[in-house]
């Protein structure tokens, strides 16, 4: 697991490296807590890239960080999952409360529209701040 | 061993976490023998790792113990059973509800059974109080149903 850190927009990425089970969950989630604690993250990213297996453990896991980032003011954001993943978080309400992306085998139209989409949300965001100053 | 099944296989091993992955790879190992895709792989590791989960945190929370797998192939059919010796079910209708769960100072959620069943074609829970629980799961493999078609 690697995690990192942007000073400038406070987002904290964990990159999940190993197949999530009740053993592996058990051993990650304090260290992500940690890092959460440590830096109040205004978002926390859970990349789910290079994770190929995921049983309900999962659910936990990820639930309980999302309490711990939301308690400290934060947002949370799951990306990268596969279908399979996908299917575990839908079941369970996961993806009712968290904002859940699936793998990038999105059509190239679709990526465009989420680039506009954050390019409009950057431009958006700058006018606001013109709008306090 | 002999007629029923055209192959048979079973492992025991101790009761501890890290032979979650060591379970359900084994098993997905045996069963490739069918040539599944790589959706009805991922489904029965899925499944194995949540009975043989529920066996290690619930039927010996977290004691010394063994859980037992028995898969059986016949056909393009796959069953899978996991036992374990432990604590048991009190009421096996209440445990298989969707979000129920007695452990949920562990962060679980409740979900194990429900995908089990979703993932596998039939499931079956058998448990006594104080004698312990068993699993039987089937799911038939229907890339080889497929080829034998075309
Ligand atoms: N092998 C088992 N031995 C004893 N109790 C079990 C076993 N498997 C499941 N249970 C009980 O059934 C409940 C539901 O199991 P499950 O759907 O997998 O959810 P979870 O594991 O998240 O609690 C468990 O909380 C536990 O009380
Ligand atoms: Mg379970």
């Amino acid at each position: 697991m690697d995690f990192s850190y942007s000073n400038e927009d406070r987002l904290l990425t964990v990159y999940l490296t190993e197949e999530i089970d009740q053993h592996t969950a058990e051993k990650v989630r304090r260290k992500i807590d940690d890092e959460i604690e440590r830096f109040i993250p205004r978002k926390v990213i859970f990349d789910f890239d290079n994770i190929s297996f995921m049983d309900s453990s999962g659910i936990g896991m990820v639930l309980g960080r999302y309490k711990l980032a939301k308690m400290l003011g934060g947002d949370f954001e799951i990306i990268n999952v596969n279908k399979s993943i996908k299917r575990i978080f839908e079941m369970s309400g996961v993806t009712r409360i968290i904002m859940t992306r699936e793998k990038n085998n999105i059509k190239i139209e679709e990526k465009q529209g989420i680039i506009n989409e954050k390019i409009q949300k950057n431009f958006n965001e700058e006018e606001e701040d013109e709008g306090i100053i | 061993m002999k007629g029923l099944y055209d192959n048979e296989m079973k492992i025991v091993f101790a009761s501890k976490t890290v032979n979650e992955a060591f379970a359900r790879i084994t098993v997905a190992a045996f069963v490739s023998q069918l040539d599944p895709t790589i959706d009805e792989l991922s489904d029965i590791k899925t499944a194995v790792s949540e009975a043989v989960t529920n066996s290690i945190i619930h039927g010996y929370e977290n004691e010394e113990g063994s859980v037992e797998i028995n898969a059986r192939i016949f056909a393009n059919n796959v069953e899978i059973e996991i036992s374990d010796s432990g604590k048991g079910i009190e009421n096996v209708e209440i445990a298989m509800r969707p979000l129920y769960t007695s452990k949920p100072n562990l962060e679980r959620s409740g979900m194990g059974f429900t995908i089990m069943q979703s993932f596998m074609d039939e499931m079956k829970v058998e448990s006594s109080l104080g004698f312990g629980t068993r699993v039987i799961m089937r799911k038939k493999i229907r890339s080889v149903e497929e080829e034998q078609v075309s």
